[in-house]
């Protein structure tokens, strides 16, 4: 194929990508309705029986807060006497999603594998990497959110999030396709070194991060809402984890997300000081990845203050990353600066 | 997380030992062991506080983690203006066109520093307040942490139970296939043993071990906090001993790296002359590469390489190529590619028919095409002075209109236009001028738009006669420019070393868990009860899964089978807590 050809490839790759993350954002809408389904219907059998403590159903029980939790965790030191007890030979069943949210995550695979193949084919039509534009930045960083959140996946049980993840990666991918489409064209010299792999790869993962922890944030922000009794819809939310949990789960990933953020910060200004002649020059992009990082900085100070835990610190990373989407989208396109190479 | 460490308050708060080896907090850090009287003791009555007492105050104030936060917050809001007005030090020109463009706004913003914002007081006063709120805190915590690395581990806790990761095994007696001897102490001897070759720092109390790790946690948090404060000390101060300085040299030319050979200089706070090194650059050759393949990039250039020859005082010559993103390191200086465009090469006789100007004068470039805008200053010719304000079009293109453009940045069609003017070039009196501009209030155009002539137009080789017997411009050729920037920092390696232990100690502060785990036994009528149980100082999202091991391995060390060793007494719903 021609460099012409496998351009347009990927270009339709990616559509398909789009209509296949469709049906898996659709999956998981379902999954979350049908969690509220049958947080209603157990609520109801709860009142029905009172007597007789619900257990069954694929859904954990409602979460628990902390001090619930640790009571439940001290009555646990049971003694075994090895020599007159068998132990228990199965460990907790592992948690199985609903059918909808298997279909969801079988679509996000699928999807991914798609726009995989669209992610490379504009590398191979570009003989480059294909994050040095814009619109190759959002077609790359959108994979790798969807990446990131399926490994996640594969230690914690994330399957509530993937409504968000497949909603945020459509409205990225069709913001990046519809407005910040270009061509294929070769690297201007002042991008024709080797930290272009490293500098812009390490922030799109950081982004990624970012990007998972805000929705986390974001749960955790109505999770204690809902706990402080001060919202009574989204009943979904009564099958997610508690807001401590969803807070913990928060910031290990923003905190991955900040080294990642940190080491984008310190390479690029290594790369600067190749390229431009200084490793620092408050170029407006170098004031933004600062203003993310101080503010990065800033949520991880706010989880150890007294008084800032909970919903203070997730306003915090919500903030952060609202703040990478601004260093994205309108500070490339709107903001003068050395770091033009939006492509538009 | 939030349970295990509002545990430990309560938990560990009547233990001195226990403080004495946990790091040294802000009164305000969730760890922290909080001071406040117990809830409902009344109001709290403040002392009278004498002018030590507020110092003490204030002091505590600053170095609290609420400082800090609020500190973070305003230098994140602090640093906004600066990326939203051009900054005269990155974007000079941007600055004057902003005045031209807000001229009721301009002096406002001006006033308020925002033109410069990374050095302006307020920037300043902020970042200097968290560093010193910083500093504050880094003290006293690093002197702490030196004797916490003394100290022993604190007491075990009377009761377990209530500690993460909590475990009760109970072997009984007289097991035939028990290995050593199931006595308490020697159950807590191999626990001991185990414990520390883990990399624990263990003690023993009575039938019980109380093993830590997880120092290297605090040592990366310092150290981090250290080398962000080194980061700022050596930019702030090993900026002052360097310099940098442009310079526009054209094919064919030499540059050395005298002070006067600079277009443009900016000394650091203790430059001395002295420290140039005597080396000379000559361009050779400059090439640019363009795309001439792919229909969506036409005239994209695709590569700059500058060829030159370099010279020592009293050396060899040497050759070399500067790229974009390959500076040349030469004299302890590196020098940088940063811009390129055209030079033309004209000479001027004046009306007596002398050669009163010959020289390659560099043309800035205007766009993309390389359309290029360029001053000649002809001081010397007689009648009259000359001034000439030119267009450089390397592929000039004529729409039909009779306006020239260039649609191609190669040499495809080269064409010089020029309009003349006459009169005084103002260059006399003293005052520097930029040779880029021309000022025409003292001269009146003899060729060009606003005279009866029309521009000069060249292609190269060409010669035109001046109006009035003014004389002649000869358009010899064209050739190439490098922008050359020489830069010497020598805090720059200092600046890049701090930032790497920033990088190191923060890996080190977050993902080195700083636990305790005890491990106690006792006998009973049932036979011996061990305890198992941990607890995290600071974040730790793996300390039940790593108690469990532990006492796995303790247990499987005692003899019992493995299988069962993994299971016995595990609390099933929180390991589900653990990924």
């Amino acid at each position: 194929m021609t460099a012409a050809e496998l351009a347009s490839f990927s270009h339709v790759a990616t559509y398909s990508a789009m209509a296949v993350y469709t049906i898996a954002f659709v999956a998981y809408a379902l999954d979350l309705a049908k969690r509220s389904g049958d947080a209603q219907l157990r609520a109801a059998r709860d009142g029905d029986a009172s007597a007789q403590e619900s257990r069954g159903g694929s859904a954990p029980a409602v979460a628990t807060s902390g001090a619930a939790r640790s009571a439940a965790s001290s009555g646990s030191g049971s003694t075994v006497v090895l020599e007159r007890t068998a132990a228990p030979a199965d460990g907790p069943a592992p948690q199985r999603g609903s059918t909808f949210q298997r279909v969801g995550t079988a679509m996000v695979l699928l999807g991914l594998v798609v726009h995989l193949a669209a992610v490379v084919t504009r590398g191979v039509a570009a003989e480059r990497v294909p994050w040095a534009n814009m619109f190759e930045f959002a077609l790359t960083g959108t994979a790798i959110i969807v990446g990131v959140f399926l490994v996640v996946r594969l230690f914690v049980d994330l399957g509530y999030l993937g409504a968000y993840v497949t909603g945020l990666t459509l409205v990225l991918l069709g913001i990046a396709t519809v407005n910040y489409y270009v061509d294929v064209v070769p690297l201007p010299p002042a991008l024709q070194s080797a930290w272009l792999v490293i500098h812009v790869l390490v922030a799109i993962v950081a982004t990624a991060f970012f990007a998972l922890a805000a929705g986390l944030s974001a749960l955790q922000l109505v999770q204690a809402k809902r706990e402080q009794a001060q919202l009574a819809g989204l009943r979904f939310m009564s099958t997610l984890p508690g807001a401590a949990r969803l807070e913990d789960l928060a910031y290990r990933v923003a905190l991955v997300g900040f080294v990642l953020w940190t080491f984008t910060l310190v390479a690029g200004a290594v790369w600067a000081e190749r390229a431009w002649g200084r490793y620092w020059g408050w170029d407006t992009k170098e004031v933004w990845t600062f203003i993310i990082w101080v503010l990065y900085a800033g949520y991880i100070h706010a989880r150890a203050t007294r008084g800032w835990r909970g919903s203070r610190s997730s306003w915090l990373s919500i903030v952060g990353f609202a703040a990478v989407l601004f260093n994205f989208g309108v500070v490339n396109v709107f903001f003068k600066g050395l770091h033009a190479y939006s492509g538009l | 997380m939030a349970r295990s460490s509002d545990e430990s308050a309560s938990l560990t708060g009547d233990d001195r030992t226990d403080v004495r080896a946990d790091p040294l907090r802000p009164s305000d850090h969730v760890d922290a062991v909080d001071e406040s009287p117990a809830g409902g003791a009344g109001p709290v009555v403040q002392p009278r506080l004498g002018p030590v007492g507020y110092l003490r105050f204030f002091w505590r104030q600053l170095t609290s983690m609420r400082t800090a936060l609020f500190l973070l917050m305003l230098l994140a809001v602090a640093a906004i203006p600066g990326s939203l007005v051009p900054q005269r030090t990155s974007d000079p020109n941007g600055v004057v066109q902003y005045q031209a463009d807000h001229p009721q706004l301009f002096p406002v913003l001006d006033s308020l520093g925002v033109f410069e914002t990374y050095s302006s007081p307020w920037f300043s006063a902020v970042y200097l307040l968290l560093f010193v709120s910083l500093i504050g805190c880094i003290l006293p915590r690093t002197k702490h942490h030196f004797e916490a690395l003394r100290a022993r581990p604190p007491r075990t806790p009377v009761r377990l139970s209530r500690l993460a990761g909590y475990r009760s095994v109970t072997l009984a007696t007289g097991a035939a296939d028990a290995g050593p001897a199931l006595d308490p102490g020697s159950a807590v001897d191999l626990a001991q043993a185990q414990l520390r070759k883990a990399g624990y720092r263990t003690e023993r109390y009575g039938d019980s071990v109380s093993a830590e790790r997880g120092y290297l946690r605090e040592t990366g948090n310092l150290l981090f906090h250290t080398a962000l404060v080194g980061v700022l000390v050596t930019v702030g101060v090993g900026g002052g001993f360097g310099y940098s300085g442009q310079r526009v040299v054209v094919e064919g030319q030499t540059f050395s790296n005298v002070l006067s050979a600079y277009d443009s200089f900016n000394p650091g706070r203790w430059f001395d002359e002295s420290q140039l090194e005597p080396y000379s650059i000559g361009l050779d050759r400059f090439t640019t590469t363009y795309e001439e393949q792919n229909r969506d990039a036409l005239g994209q250039p695709t590569d700059y390489t500058a060829d030159v020859t370099t010279r020592y005082q009293g050396g060899d010559e040497r050759q070399a190529a500067i790229k974009v993103n390959s500076p040349l390191a030469i004299g302890g200086t590196n020098v940088y590619l940063l811009g390129n465009g055209y030079a033309v090469d004209v000479t001027v006789r004046d009306g007596n028919g002398d050669v009163a100007f010959r020289d390659q004068v560099p043309f800035l470039p205007q766009d993309a095409n390389l359309t290029s805008q360029g001053v000649i200053k002809v001081p010397d010719a007689v009648p009259e002075q000359l001034g000439m304000i030119g267009f450089f079009y390397p592929s000039a293109y004529d729409s039909g209109t009779g306006i020239l453009t260039s649609n191609y940045p190669d040499t495809l069609n080269p064409v010089l236009s020029l309009n003349v003017f006459e009169g005084d070039l103002g260059l006399d009196d003293g005052v520097p001028k930029s040779v880029y501009a021309l000022d025409t209030d003292d001269m009146t155009q003899v060729a060009g738009l606003n005279a009866g002539t029309e521009a000069v137009q060249l292609k190269p080789g060409e010669t035109a006669e001046l109006p009035d017997g003014l004389g002649s411009v000869t358009f010899e050729g064209v050739q190439r420019f490098a922008s050359l920037d020489v830069h010497h920092d020598p805090s720059q390696l200092w600046v890049g070393g701090f930032a790497a232990l920033t990088f190191l100690g923060l890996i080190v502060a977050l993902f080195v868990p700083r636990r305790r785990v005890w491990v106690k036994a006792r006998a009973s009528e049932g036979g011996l009860v061990l305890e198992y149980a941990g607890l995290a100082r600071g974040e730790d999202p793996t300390l039940e899964r790593s108690v469990a091991d532990l006492s796995t391995r303790h247990l499987v060390g005692l003899g019992v089978p493995q299988d069962r060793a993994r299971t016995a007494g595990v609390s099933d719903d929180e390991r589900t807590l653990t990924p």
